[in-house]
């Protein structure tokens, strides 16, 4: 039976702009079917990928996924063994990276020792062969966007981490390109201050309206700033969403596993009823009862129960007797993180649950505790199937 | 580690010393004796300095040596550095390994043979013995040591800072001369240091491929030795030791510098 998409709007997505569910929009970038080969070794394999203009994208995945190389097959300091990259409609085949109209960010800054900051951020300018007033007035504009006016005449040796960052930012945003690539761009940053560089991006991403193409591998940093998340895996594309979209529906365990904290139950397909899925498992002595119409199974199936760790609820006290989805365990261990308490708990057939609860008032009367008898519910929607 | 130095230490260090320098500071002392006679103490005298400059053969020997020296060191820097750039740039391109062995057999060959070969091929190729000659061989044998200075540096140096100036809109060349030389241009200077040097102290690649009126310093002395010893020589070589010492120091310095560099910015 038809119903309608349940995840229409998860995540803090910016409802005005979704230009990847306009089929008439052009994209930007287009990859199709792009593969590159170093050697024997295939660092992205028969990839497709559309990425439009004004989004801010993130390519997310594990080190040697191959997202590194599919930015810099779009820097053009690599290129495609196999398929076609264009830009705006034209190919990039042939095009030297000083010919496009791509800048770079990279994960070592690799800023010019021999050159003060201001020097640094003229040279892509320069290059133009731009007036000098001109060079001089994009320099300052720059330099006030990333609030460094002050440090302009020194050198990348007497500034800091967090100052290099906003000098390489300055010099890759001065020409105006197209695309603005950034490699890991936070990955030297400790963790205050990459949050609020997560922040201070996604400002001027905004403000001057480009299309930001980012490679991380930190899930967080991804889910804060990308309009849409193309999750990487052995030269792949498993999945590509909004933020939201890859945390509340992921298509795999591995993107399941990969973003935020999971927890899995394995089992088997019973049957459906009235759209819900049962699925017997040896965590549960009653099957669970899941509402994921989207997947298509047959009975007998083997599948993964996917749950968030924040969508389960733990009590000590027996649930009612309607209630669906109930495991049943003991306290193993609980981790107290202030905002978060962890609670890991051991159910009868082994499997370890991880189970958060917000910690919403000071104070709690019997909280629960080690080796407490403890029942974890979750709700039917709150669980996703994925096929193995 | 102590700091405290022990009399082991203190002795076996000025043992040492006393082992590598103590003929040349003997011969630096000979060189302000006022005796005629080399190995009698005849008071304090800066007279050979004096009449050095007035020997017109070595004043000659020195000028076309210096001639010889910056010449060969200028062709050397060029050879080696773009050695060393194909060397560390191209990856592993086939014959790679021989070429890098290649480089650099002229380190460890016995100069005799490399004088004796390079006099060989210029009697094949019927080239006229004299200055030229001598600067081509010099070249030969210093381009090496201009490549394993840079070299070195190269291998630190962060490509990325290329491809961000490429990035940003510069071709190959020009990424090339403005941020590739700038910031390997202490190890060139180094390498030429070293390369002047070694040119300037040479005897016996020099006096294989030596032919009329191209008489080298080491050569003039070393000729004039042999008919007896003469304080003026002491003077000359004190002179020589002191521009030696000078280039090889200033290429230390550069070098380590330029490698400082690029560590601090490696981080």
């Amino acid at each position: 039976m038809p119903r309608p998409p349940k995840f229409a709007s998860v995540g803090a997505v910016r409802r005005s702009f979704a230009p990847w569910a306009d089929p008439d929009a052009k994209p930007l970038i287009r990859f199709e079917n792009v593969t590159k080969r170093f050697g024997d070794a295939i660092a992205v394999n028969d990839l497709s990928l559309d990425v439009f203009e004004g989004e801010f994208f993130c390519l997310l995945g594990p080190s040697g996924c191959g997202k590194t190389t599919l930015m810099r097959m779009l820097a053009g300091f690599e290129h495609p063994s196999e398929g076609r990259i264009t830009l705006a409609g034209q190919s990039l085949a042939g095009v030297p990276p000083y010919r496009r109209p791509v800048n770079m960010m990279f994960q070592s800054y690799a800023l010019f020792p021999h050159m003060s900051v201001e020097k640094n951020i003229a040279f892509g300018l320069k290059q133009d062969g731009l007036p000098k007033d001109e060079i001089a007035a994009r320099v300052g504009e720059m330099l006030r966007l990333v609030q460094l006016e002050r440090l302009a005449k020194r050198y990348s040796s007497q500034l800091s981490g967090g100052q290099r960052q906003r000098v390489a930012l300055a010099r890759a945003l001065a020409k105006k390109p197209k695309v603005l690539l950034l490699d890991e761009p936070l990955g030297a940053l400790d963790k205050k201050l990459r949050e609020e560089t997560q922040f201070e991006l996604m400002d001027i991403q905004h403000e001057l309206g480009m299309t930001f193409v980012v490679v991380t591998h930190d899930q967080e940093e991804a889910m804060t700033m990308a309009d849409r998340i193309a999750v990487m895996d052995h030269g792949r594309i498993v999945q590509v969403a909004t933020p939201g979209g890859i945390y509340e529906q992921p298509k795999t365990r591995f993107i399941a596993e990969f973003v935020g904290d999971v927890n899995i139950l394995e089992g088997n397909v019973l049957g459906q009823e009235n759209g819900l899925w049962h699925v017997q498992t040896p965590s549960a002595e009653a099957p669970l009862t899941i509402d994921d119409p989207d997947e298509v199974l047959h009975s007998g199936q083997a599948v993964a129960i996917a749950v968030r760790p924040e969508k389960m609820v733990i009590q000590r006290n027996p649930p009612g007797p309607g209630a669906v989805n109930v495991l049943t365990g003991e306290v193993w261990d609980i981790g107290y993180l202030g905002d978060w308490t962890v609670y890991r708990v051991k159910l009868a057939s082994g499997a370890i649950l991880r189970v958060t609860l917000a910690n919403r008032s000071r104070f709690v009367e019997s909280p629960i505790d080690w080796d407490d008898q403890v029942y974890v519910t979750f709700a039917p929607d709150a669980a996703v199937i994925l096929a193995e | 580690m102590t700091r405290r130095l022990s009399l082991f230490n203190v002795t076996s260090l000025v043992i040492g010393f006393a082992f590598l320098y103590l003929p040349i500071l003997l011969l630096v002392v000979y060189s302000f004796n006022a005796s005629r006679l080399v190995t009698v103490w005849g008071g304090f005298s800066t007279q050979w300095y004096g009449a050095l400059f007035r020997n017109e053969a070595l004043m000659e020997a020195a000028w076309v040596t210096l001639r010889i020296a910056l010449l060969s060191a200028s062709l050397a820097t060029v050879l080696g550095t773009l050695a060393a750039l194909a060397l560390t740039r191209y990856g592993r391109f086939t014959g790679r390994t021989l070429f890098t062995g290649m480089v650099y057999a002229p380190m460890v060959m016995p100069e005799v043979i490399t004088g004796l070969s390079l006099l060989l091929f210029f009697v094949a190729i019927g080239l006229d013995r004299g200055f030229w000659t001598i600067t081509l061989a010099h070249t030969t044998l210093t381009m090496c040591f201009v490549t394993v200075v840079v070299q070195s540096r190269l291998m630190t140096f962060d490509r990325s800072l290329e491809e961000a100036a490429m990035d940003l809109g510069a071709p190959p060349l020009r990424t090339f001369f403005s941020v590739t030389l700038p910031l390997i241009a202490p190890s060139i200077v180094a390498g030429f240091l070293l390369a002047f040097t070694l040119s300037l102290d040479d005897l016996v690649i020099a006096s294989f491929n030596t032919g009329p009126g191209a008489t080298t310093l080491p050569i003039r002395i070393y000729s004039q030795v042999r008919l007896g010893l003469s304080p003026e020589i002491n003077a000359a070589s004190t002179i020589l030791i002191g521009i030696v010492t000078l280039g090889v120091v200033s290429a230390t310095v550069l070098s380590k510098r330029s490698l400082l560099r690029s560590q601090r910015n490696a981080h």
